[in-house]
């Protein structure tokens, strides 16, 4: 809420976006509990999970362009929160995998890490974000100074294997997963052509 | 998105009622104006046996609990109707199964195009409990009702160089899916001659003793328990005798990952996953417990090697898989 701790809109609209972001995942509880989620359930929280996640990321990675179309600093104040669900979602999805799709069968994850390049690129994004959600507060923000924009620049990295997880992921010539890359190409690329530009 | 069904509490049977109502009304006509039931096929006797037709127990039946028939028909894969699970039950009103007919053509002495009741006349209808192994490594217990497979092949009579029988889905049906070229549409499926007169290969109108629903492949589908799901091809229009290895829908799309046999076969992974173990799915463990459920193994040629196994004997399966 800032150091001053004032209590405004942006902080109101911060408890909004909080509570929507949380509802997919209190969705994905009701359904399973209720038997809506169907006769799979494991794979109902494995996709919405993974969707979330990548869902966040995109999100996140809007918010640089909204600040500078809106000329406004307001949007970085979400990029914690943003982040962070990702970073939740992602966590989730990969507990889902482990936890109740593999049921810890330590040798098959393993051969899955190993052998299947859908699984190796979703593991890097993830692995990638665990420095980025760890250094998300405050004082390790001041800490890192300078260093945390650039570390923070992983995020693009992570970003592009989890679109490629699910490009890959994605049986027969599927939509959805390069709807995302186009999504990533444009946030990505605006953030280039800014940069080319200004030289 | 693609769950908005599920999380805004729509319950899929509320859709599906009404088509599988006028399917079973279809398929009653079918069988009256085939001779078989007669007078059988009455209104009255239309509910207390919607497939219309008397139905014989057959041998073929498995240990193991049966999937529910709810989990059995809202739970599919059928491309043409969506990608999503529970897209072809939400879909299969789209689906117009009425008047249906199959080309016979090909390697054979008797083509020709027949209507669903042509088909069905001379067959006594069985029901088998079989399993089914979905390469998506989930599977399930359903009992089919039909006929051999080999059975309606003989009556087309295929001569020597009928090696292949090809068979293709509806495809000249704006079907919602099929906006998306996610297969080459249409669907396409095929066996070699010798595994399509095995007595274990199955042509399926009706499942849990009614006639089987839309999203399960209505009218008639093939089941053919030993391969992987995606073989057992749905809505058939077409079966061709062919002397060469027919064209497969997800050998086509995506030939590194799915051999024409596609035989159930635990030894030999999908590229993007193990085929070692599988999540039965019975319908019966709901909500939570659901999520807890363990993985069962996998059987090589889904526990049917001893009826089938000799059709593979001296073949390399991690080549030809
Ligand atoms: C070690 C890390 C990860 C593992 C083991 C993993 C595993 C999986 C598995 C098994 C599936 C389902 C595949 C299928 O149905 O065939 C999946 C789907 C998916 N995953 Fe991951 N994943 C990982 C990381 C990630 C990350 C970091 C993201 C995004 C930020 C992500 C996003 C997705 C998406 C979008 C899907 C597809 C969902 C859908 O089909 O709707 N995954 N993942």
């Amino acid at each position: 809420m800032g150091s001053s701790a004032r209590w405004t809109w942006v902080s109101w609209l911060k408890i909004v976006v909080f509570l929507l972001l949380c509802a997919p995942a209190v969705a994905m509880v009701v359904a399973v509990v209720s038997g809506r989620a169907g006769p799979n359930p494991i794979e109902f929280l494995t996709h919405e999970t993974g969707e979330m996640g990548l869902r966040m990321l995109m999100l996140g990675l809007m918010l640089t362009p909204m600040r500078w179309w809106f000329k406004s600093t307001v949007p970085i104040r979400f990029r914690r929160m943003i982040g962070l669900f990702a970073f939740f979602y992602v966590i989730m999805h990969f507990a889902i995998y482990t936890v109740l799709d593999q049921q810890l069968d330590i040798a098959s994850i393993t051969e899955d890490l190993f052998k299947r390049t859908y699984i190796i690129a979703g593991f890097v994004s993830l692995v990638l974000l665990v420095p980025l959600a760890i250094t998300s507060t405050k004082a390790m923000m001041r800490r890192l100074g300078k260093r945390w924009l650039s570390l923070h620049k992983l995020v693009y990295v992570a970003s592009i294997a989890a679109v490629l997880h699910y490009i890959w992921l994605a049986k027969g010539d599927q939509i959805e997963p390069l709807v995302y890359a186009a999504i990533l190409a444009v946030l990505l690329g605006m953030r280039l052509w800014r940069k080319f530009r200004r030289g | 998105m693609r769950d908005w069904m599920k999380m805004a509490g729509i319950r899929s049977s509320e859709i599906t009622d009404e088509t599988v109502f006028r399917q079973r009304r279809h398929l009653i006509q079918a069988a009256a104006a085939a001779g078989i039931t007669g007078a059988i096929a009455s209104e009255a006797h239309a509910k207390s046996n919607p497939l219309g037709m008397p139905v014989k127990k057959s041998d073929y039946t498995v240990d193991g609990e049966l999937t529910s028939e709810e989990t059995a028909t809202t739970y599919n894969n059928f491309y043409e109707l969506g990608t999503d699970k529970g897209d072809p039950v939400k879909n299969a009103k789209f689906l117009k199964t009425e008047p249906w007919s199959v080309t016979i053509d090909g390697e054979c002495d008797a083509p020709g195009t027949y209507t669903l009741e042509d088909i069905l006349k001379p067959h006594d209808i069985e029901e088998r409990v079989y399993r089914l192994r979905c390469v998506e490594a989930w599977s399930m217990v359903i009992p089919w009702n039909g006929f051999a497979l080999g059975d309606l092949l003989k009556r087309f009579k295929p001569n020597s160089n009928a090696k292949y029988v090809a068979f293709e889905t509806v495809s000249d049906q704006k079907l919602p899916g099929m906006r998306s070229r996610v297969l080459d549409w249409p669907y396409r499926e095929g066996l070699r001659i010798d595994e399509a007169m095995h007595p274990l290969a199955f042509m399926a109108i009706g499942m849990y003793g009614n006639v089987i629903p839309n999203q399960n492949g209505a009218p008639m589908r093939l089941v053919v328990p030993w391969k992987y799901g995606f073989k057992s091809i749905k809505s058939i229009v077409r079966i061709s005798f062919t002397d060469e290895l027919p064209a497969t829908s997800w050998n086509m799309s995506a030939p590194h990952e799915y051999g024409f046999f596609s035989n159930v076969n635990p030894e030999v992974s999908h590229p993007r996953w193990s085929q070692a173990k599988e999540r039965k799915l019975t319908g019966s463990a709901g909500g939570l417990s659901a999520l807890f459920a363990s993985k069962t193994e996998t059987f090589y040629l889904n526990g049917y090697a001893d009826e089938v196994g000799s059709l593979y004997a001296d073949m390399d399966l991690k080549k030809f898989f």
